[in-house]
């Protein structure tokens, strides 16, 4: 008698899915043999979307990308702009931008380490790495007023400057004016004295994490030798940010093609030796450190150089209100800018930065119009996903949400 | 290094190509033949002094309604503008034009750290189809179908050019100009047949801001 394959169904529904992700395996016995990834259920068309609209209507979408780094995904989108219309913020937005791209960058990564670890069976990681993402979420409310998605990224700058205040908790019936007062003890100040009070606790919390898992046993059985890349396949496959250091390749465009300030920020680029699950967890929680380092000489650089935060000229940036009320010119831009919006030069630019998950690039195109004729994103965990069939095969089936975990997928910009 | 010298390290390496670098503000664009496609990538990948070890994305681009306005805005400088939108004439699609679709690759060198823009007309027509290089950068396998999927451009020798990002059984290519932004079929339940059934859409595409153009010195 023989024995036949066995094919299985996984998702689009199911936890370890990191969204959805339906996977058709087939399996002999435990070990898989093919793998094939069904995706495109979170489909909505957004570069189709973005050709309808003018240019700085489609910000808002780009959040909606990679919903756990929103910021992040915005500014691909603005540079691209930027580029073609060849403007450049002020060195202050350049260093805002910096600096919530690395705020980003944690909450990115604390949200795949948290949920890697709940995925293979480390709980309390979980609520520890929430905790912190909390503080950070407050960061982007007091600067957009949105938790996640900001569109704070304009073409030319910021929205606004950093703000003065935090906003506070309350005392109400459920929580006494005691509690309120632990609450609020980092909220006293400005945004930056939150973030710093932030960045100075951090790395000790890395270490706690770190504690919780870098020399676990059942960790290092569950990430070492898993999903191994060569760095010659990493290239091959198009793999960019972590998936391609933890293979070994010094690679990232902070560094080697830096834009806004990146290259007057001081930061260190971890790589990892064996390309494995492991490895890729150790590179970015190396990544965290880093990035914490880099806010830290942000809000200084900050604190030091008040500036404008977008640039003067009215047909990209909008008028001071305080001007259109007595300003007819302002009030007439503030009056195009908003329904017609600005005309872009007739080109096409490819610009990416270095996102949290890897390298997160937008192809615009633009024959002069009003909005662009043609937007393509190009998001890092497609082509990451793209592999996970070969990274899979030969493995157990609960390797498979192990790998799942360490690409860090987002279904917002697979599946766009 | 300038982006002179990088065109010309390329013009020596493929100097038997038929090549056109495009003018461009910020990357370099090279323009090639659909018929080199293959020759050109394996020597892009594999000299040394290129050494293009990574293709980034791979993006096509439907050229159907390229520079055409709802308001002709120069027009209305004299006449003023009238109140309603003219909705953009789309060609009738089966009009073949040669210079309908094109494919753009986005390609990254690691030890060189430059980056280069292929650009290839498909010069097929129904289906529009560029050879595949799938064989030469594996990263291109989904890049490839995505554009099939959404374009309808056929990549030749691709090992499995199936749909990606649509719906099951859908019908189309919906990133091509002449496909409604407002779709065809939306999905609603029914309660007499008490499932979830497919009908022709309700809605019709209402431009919001009338797309323009304006040049240069339109506004400066």
């Amino acid at each position: 008698m023989t024995e036949s394959n066995l094919t299985i169904n996984f998702g689009p529904q199911h936890p370890a899915a990191h969204g959805v992700l339906r996977l058709i395996i087939e399996m002999d016995g435990e070990v898989v043999k093919n793998l094939d990834p069904h995706i495109g259920l979170l489909h909505r068309g957004t570069e189709k979307l973005a050709e309808i609209k003018p240019y700085n209507h489609s910000i808002g979408y780009m959040d909606r990308m990679d919903y756990v780094s929103m910021m992040c995904c915005e500014h691909p989108y603005v540079l691209a702009i930027e580029k073609l219309l060849d403007i450049t913020p002020p060195k202050r937005a350049q260093y805002i931008r910096v600096m919530f791209d690395e705020i980003t960058r944690l909450m990115n990564h604390l949200l795949w380490l948290g949920c890697h670890g709940l995925d293979i069976g480390a709980m309390a990681l979980f609520l520890y790495c929430f905790r912190e993402r909390e503080d950070l979420y407050d960061c982007y409310e007091a600067v957009s007023g949105a938790r996640m998605h900001a569109t704070y990224y304009r073409p030319g700058g910021v929205y606004r400057d950093l703000p003065d205040q935090m906003p506070k908790y309350q005392a109400n019936r459920y929580i006494s004016e005691k509690k309120v007062k632990r609450l609020n003890y980092n909220r006293e100040g400005s945004l930056l004295d939150f973030i710093d009070d932030f960045t100075a606790r951090f790395p000790s919390l890395v270490d706690e994490y770190e504690t919780l898992l870098t020399d676990n046993r059942i960790w290092k059985q569950r990430t070492v030798d898993i999903g191994v890349v060569t760095p010659e396949r990493a290239k091959d496959l198009g793999f960019t940010g972590p998936m391609l250091r933890g293979s070994g390749i010094q690679w990232d465009l902070r560094r080697k093609q830096p834009y806004e300030v990146y290259e007057e920020l001081d930061f260190l680029i971890p790589i990892g030796l064996n390309g494995d699950c492991y490895d890729r967890y150790l590179v970015r929680v190396e990544e965290m450190r880093q990035s914490n380092n880099i806010i830290q000489q942000c809000t200084q650089w900050l604190r030091d150089n008040p500036g404008p935060v977008i640039i003067e000229d009215n047909r990209y940036a909008s008028p001071k209100r305080s001007d259109m009320k007595h300003d007819m010119e302002s009030l007439i831009y503030h009056f195009k800018l908003f329904t017609e919006g600005y005309s872009v030069p007739k080109g096409e630019v490819y610009s990416a930065i270095e996102h949290p998950k890897g390298e997160f690039g937008v192809f615009l195109m633009s024959d002069g119009a009003n909005m662009p004729y043609r937007m393509k994103v190009r998001p890092p965990s497609f082509a990451h996903l793209a592999a996970i069939d070969e990274m899979s095969k030969g493995h157990m089936l609960a390797d498979v949400v192990s790998i799942i975990g360490t690409l860090d997928i987002v279904f917002g910009e697979i599946d766009r | 290094m300038d982006k002179n010298s990088n065109i010309n390290i390329i013009k020596n390496k493929l100097a038997e190509f038929n090549l056109a670098f495009l003018d461009n503000q910020q990357n370099v664009i090279l323009q090639i033949d659909q018929a080199n496609l293959i020759n050109v990538c394996k020597i892009l990948k594999t000299d040394s002094g290129l050494d293009y070890s990574m293709l980034i994305d791979v993006c096509a681009v439907d050229y159907l309604t390229y520079g055409e306005a709802d308001w002709i805005t120069n027009d209305a400088t004299k006449s003023g503008y009238s109140r309603a939108v003219k909705q953009t004439i789309i060609p009738d699609a089966d009009e073949t034009f040669l210079k309908r679709f094109a494919v753009f690759y986005q390609l990254l060198s690691i030890s060189h750290n430059k980056r280069l823009t292929l650009k290839v007309f498909t010069t097929e027509i129904n289906p529009p189809s560029v050879p595949s290089i799938n064989k030469i950068w594996n990263s291109a396998n989904w890049f490839e179908r995505e554009a099939f999927d959404l374009m309808g451009i056929h990549f030749k020798g691709h090992p499995n050019l199936t749909r990606i990002l649509t719906d099951y059984g859908f019908i189309g290519h919906p990133f091509r100009k002449d496909f409604p932004t407002n779709g065809n079929l939306e999905v609603v339940y029914d309660e007499d047949k008490e499932q979830v059934i497919y009908q022709p859409v309700s809605i019709s595409t209402r431009p919001s801001v009338p797309k323009v153009i304006r040049d240069k010195n339109d506004r400066k």
